[in-house]
């Protein structure tokens, strides 16, 4: 019976919010299937890439809820910080990137293979009543307007290169910073005219609005997720990782606008 | 200019009255605590007084109006002040110094050097133009200061115990500076010690405790000192009585015998002696003045100073050995000479 | 040495080896052959001297309203004095991202002074102009307690008797009291230059980051610690060296005080 509703659930969540899609790689698992009975108590910690932070802070409570002895502790900050943290020896139990480099960066310590469970794609993103008049990403290259972005040396500025190569435009940004919630702070505050998120970005703060632009998909960033060997709750964490890949992580992510990965993220915050 | 001026400053215990003519100077007396760095700085500017006036010349110094003190700023005074420990301005050379009050006056900065020079050479430290102040002695960074007070011309120049901790070529040097510069010059200058009274100052206020008790020309009032008080700082041995044809009537009824001119009978007299015509002498004599041990104070110098409450005598310590009194012992004075006695 | 009881010693060589150790730690992970390429990089050197001229920058401002705020704080007294100083000095223990954002909110586009500055044509949000305001802040707080510090321990008595002489206030202020507490000035401005080199958090928060614009070499260093440690590491190493250049330079003074 929880089979059936699940599967319903989800074949809606998928079909409302995205579009048709080529190959994919995921996963969709039974989560009753997976989940061992009785577990021992654990401490699960993930480390997340920042714009995972909403999606993935209701996914552990949903976890925790149906794993009662499993703690699920989640740290967001920017892929490559973390990659390089865990380079340094923190002690990941599950890592997932906001793109495939800096899984590969941390890649010496994948406990055997890593996987796509998302997918997103970069949006320009305005504080609420668009004061800067920003139409499309061309309209960006104004040198009037004070245009925040991530640094390419992060994913989501990576990204942005990628796009601006692709449209031949070239961007002049008043700060280019390490992280996409911080673009995100700079832009929901007025400082900034515009910035370049993700998709998904958009519902996490409030007094922002999207404006997606064509040749988006240029930069889809895939996210990928791995259990990592520095940590020390194998079990659990490969738990958490399934549920992430499963229908009901799946779920979430979906209703929070990302992409199944390979497919085209839409803006979650506009109406279905 | 004159400086006519009544300081109070209660919370040091202070409220004279003194006035100083133009051109002359003042020498105010006291032992140490008695007030006399007070006053001064309470006419430099330097501290706030809660009484009082004062007035120079035609400037009002400050002045108790209204209920409240008004004040001129020290700027505003034409009164310059040389402390005891000199206050020269660190970062500034000797030369600067002195050309200090010429800059504030806004001469420029070559023409003030010119002026220092002349200040300095008059000084007699002309030498010490291009020296820093740390690199000064005691005797040296004074007379600096004393150039640099007289080189802001003033109308009223104080100096504060300037003989203060100098070694004696110093003070000598500084003795013949100021009695050359200050003719002329209506000055103010403090000192525990009356023989720079003499020196220097034509008239003496002697203050005790915050208080004026005589003010008047040095030499008569180290002559004929009116208050026990200025005797001291004398060095003179004193005594006041009612006048009887040719005695001092004491309270107690004893007798001095003295020499009185133009004294009327009834008159409140009294007698300054010599310190070195009182002798002991046993009870018997008469004309001896009896009286009873109150201190015995070595002098340093050999002698004994034995104080009785009426009078006072140095003995020799040899004399002491032979027959010495005790505090509380009965002793009597002889004055060897007759004192001459005059109205207080 | 030889005085000092044992576990005081010990105590201390534990201290010391704490204060050393992370600094030892840069050192070993410096590939000291490529550090001179490194730091002649574009980015690394474009951030070095951006971090020089606003620390500059941002000491200039410091002595220019630093030290008539410390004259004006020692010439209070009683409660006045006492919350006044608190509220100056609160820089100084405030997390700089704390002093980010107030700068932000206040210098900002919506900011209350920003947004009329803004409309005024001098937008102050992600220039360089915003790094020197942010240095400037957290390390004005140094220069004014070393002022206020040095004019307490005067008894004003030159600066009296400068009166009698004929001085106005101006001149006593330039003759007499300047050159007074000029050794703390000196050190409240060492100490400011060395705060505006270090400044990160409110940097970060308020200017943004940019090269050549507001990307001081904190926020150089800050970038490039995950893309390229090797970069971050030989731009740390300069920062360290400048540190205890800036000690030492801030400790010879001493000797001088005593007036």
């Amino acid at each position: 019976m929880k089979r059936a509703i699940l599967a319903v659930a989800a074949s809606f969540a998928l079909a409302g919010c995205s579009t048709t899609d080529a190959a994919t790689t995921h996963r969709v698992t039974d989560a009753t299937a997976s989940t061992p009975a009785p577990e021992e108590a654990a401490t699960v910690d993930v480390y997340a890439a920042a714009s995972l932070t909403d999606v993935f802070t209701q996914i552990a409570d949903e976890y925790m809820a149906e794993h009662p002895s499993i703690e699920i502790r989640l740290t967001f900050a920017g892929s490559a910080d973390l990659a390089a943290q865990i380079n340094e020896g923190a002690p990941a139990d599950v890592f997932a990137s906001a793109n495939e480099k800096q899984m590969t960066v941390a890649g010496d310590h994948i406990d055997g293979e890593s996987e796509l469970f998302a997918s997103n794609t970069l949006t320009i993103a305005v504080p609420a009543g668009n004061p800067g008049g920003v139409t499309d990403f061309a309209s960006l290259a104004n040198p009037n307007l004070a245009v925040v972005v991530c640094a390419p040396e992060v994913p989501c500025g990576a990204a942005a290169v990628k796009v601006e190569k692709a449209l031949g435009v070239t961007l002049s940004p008043a700060s280019e910073l390490t992280n996409v919630t911080d673009v995100l702070g700079s832009v929901a505050s007025g400082e900034a005219d515009a910035g370049l998120v993700y998709v998904t970005d958009l519902a996490r703060a409030k007094g922002v609005e999207g404006i997606s632009f064509t040749g988006s998909e240029v930069a889809n960033t895939s996210y990928p997720i791995a259990v990592m060997t520095t940590g020390d709750a194998a079990d659990a964490s490969r738990g958490f990782v399934d549920y992430v890949l499963g229908a009901h992580g799946q779920a979430a992510l979906a209703a929070a606008g990302f992409a199944r990965p390979g497919s085209v993220a839409t803006d979650a915050s506009a109406g279905k | 200019m004159k400086l006519d001026a009544t300081v109070a400053v209660s919370a040091r215990g202070v409220n004279a009255t003194l006035s100083v003519p133009a051109g002359e100077t003042l020498a105010l007396l006291g032992p140490n605590g008695s007030g006399k760095s007070t006053v001064i700085e309470v006419l430099a500017g330097l501290v706030q007084p809660d009484d009082g006036r004062a007035t120079l010349g035609n400037t009002a110094l400050f002045a108790h109006e209204d209920g409240r003190m008004r004040l001129t700023e020290a700027r505003r005074r034409g009164v310059a002040l040389v402390t005891q420990d000199a206050s020269l301005f660190p970062h500034l050379s000797v030369l600067d110094n002195v050309g200090f009050p010429a800059r504030a006056r806004g001469v420029t900065k070559a023409r003030s050097r010119i002026v220092a020079h002349e200040w300095l050479e008059r000084a007699g430290v002309g030498d010490l133009a291009e020296r820093k102040p740390s690199s000064l002695s005691g005797g040296q960074a004074r007379k600096v200061a004393v150039a640099r007070a007289l080189s802001s011309e003033p109308k009223l120049i104080l100096l504060d115990e300037p003989f203060a901790s100098l070694d004696v070529d110093a003070a000598v040097a500084l003795r013949a500076l100021l009695r050359e510069v200050l003719v002329g010059r209506t000055a103010v200058l403090s000192t525990h010690d009356g023989l720079d009274a003499i020196d220097l100052a034509s008239s003496v206020a002697v203050l005790d405790r915050g208080a004026v008790v005589e003010q008047g020309p040095t030499a008569a009032t180290f002559e004929r000192p009116r208050t026990a008080f200025t005797a001291a700082m004398a060095g003179l041995v004193w005594i006041s009585g009612v006048w009887t044809s040719h005695a001092l009537t004491l309270a107690d009824g004893q007798s001095v015998y003295a020499s009185g001119r133009g004294l009327a009978a009834g008159a409140r007299a009294a007698v300054a002696i010599d310190p070195r015509t009182v002798k002991l002498v046993s009870g018997d004599t008469r004309s001896a003045v009896h009286d009873v041990v109150k201190t015995l104070e070595p002098r340093g110098d050999g002698t004994l100073r034995v104080r009785g409450s009426l009078l006072w005598a140095d003995v020799s310590i040899a004399e002491a050995a032979r027959a010495l009194p005790h505090v509380d012992d009965p002793v009597s004075f002889a004055i060897a000479s007759r004192p001459l006695a005059y109205a207080v | 040495m030889a005085r000092l009881p044992r576990w005081l010693i010990l105590l201390a060589v534990i201290a010391a080896a704490f204060a050393v150790l992370p600094l030892a730690g840069l050192a070993s992970r410096a590939n000291w052959a490529e550090l001179p390429d490194q730091l002649a990089s574009p980015a690394s050197r474009t951030a070095l001297e951006l971090s020089l001229r606003t620390a500059a920058a941002a000491t200039g401002l410091c002595v220019v309203f630093g030290v008539p705020l410390g004259f004006a704080l020692a010439a209070l007294r009683g409660v006045t004095r006492a919350v006044l100083r608190a509220v100056l000095l609160a820089p100084l223990v405030l997390p700089p991202v704390v002093s980010g954002l107030g700068l932000l909110y206040a210098f900002g586009r919506k900011g209350l002074l920003g947004e009329t500055l803004d409309a005024a044509g001098l937008p102050v949000a992600f220039t360089t102009a915003a790094v020197v305001l942010a240095q400037a802040f957290v390390a004005m707080p140094f220069m004014v307690v070393s002022v206020e510090a040095s004019l307490a321990a005067r008894d004003g008595r030159l600066e009296a008797i400068a009166a009698t002489l004929g001085a106005g206030r101006s001149r006593i202020l330039a003759a007499v009291t300047l050159p007074g507490i000029g050794v703390a000035v000196g050190m409240g401005a060492v100490l400011a230059f060395a705060r505006s080199l270090g400044e990160f958090g409110a940097t970060l928060t308020f200017a943004g980051s940019l090269e050549g614009v507001t990307r001081t070499a904190p926020l150089q260093i800050y970038l490039a610690r995950e893309s390229d440690p090797q970069a971050a590491v030989a731009l740390g190493l300069v920062l360290v060296a400048l540190a205890i250049l800036i000690v030492a330079a801030a400790a010879r003074p001493g000797r001088r005080v005593v007036q």
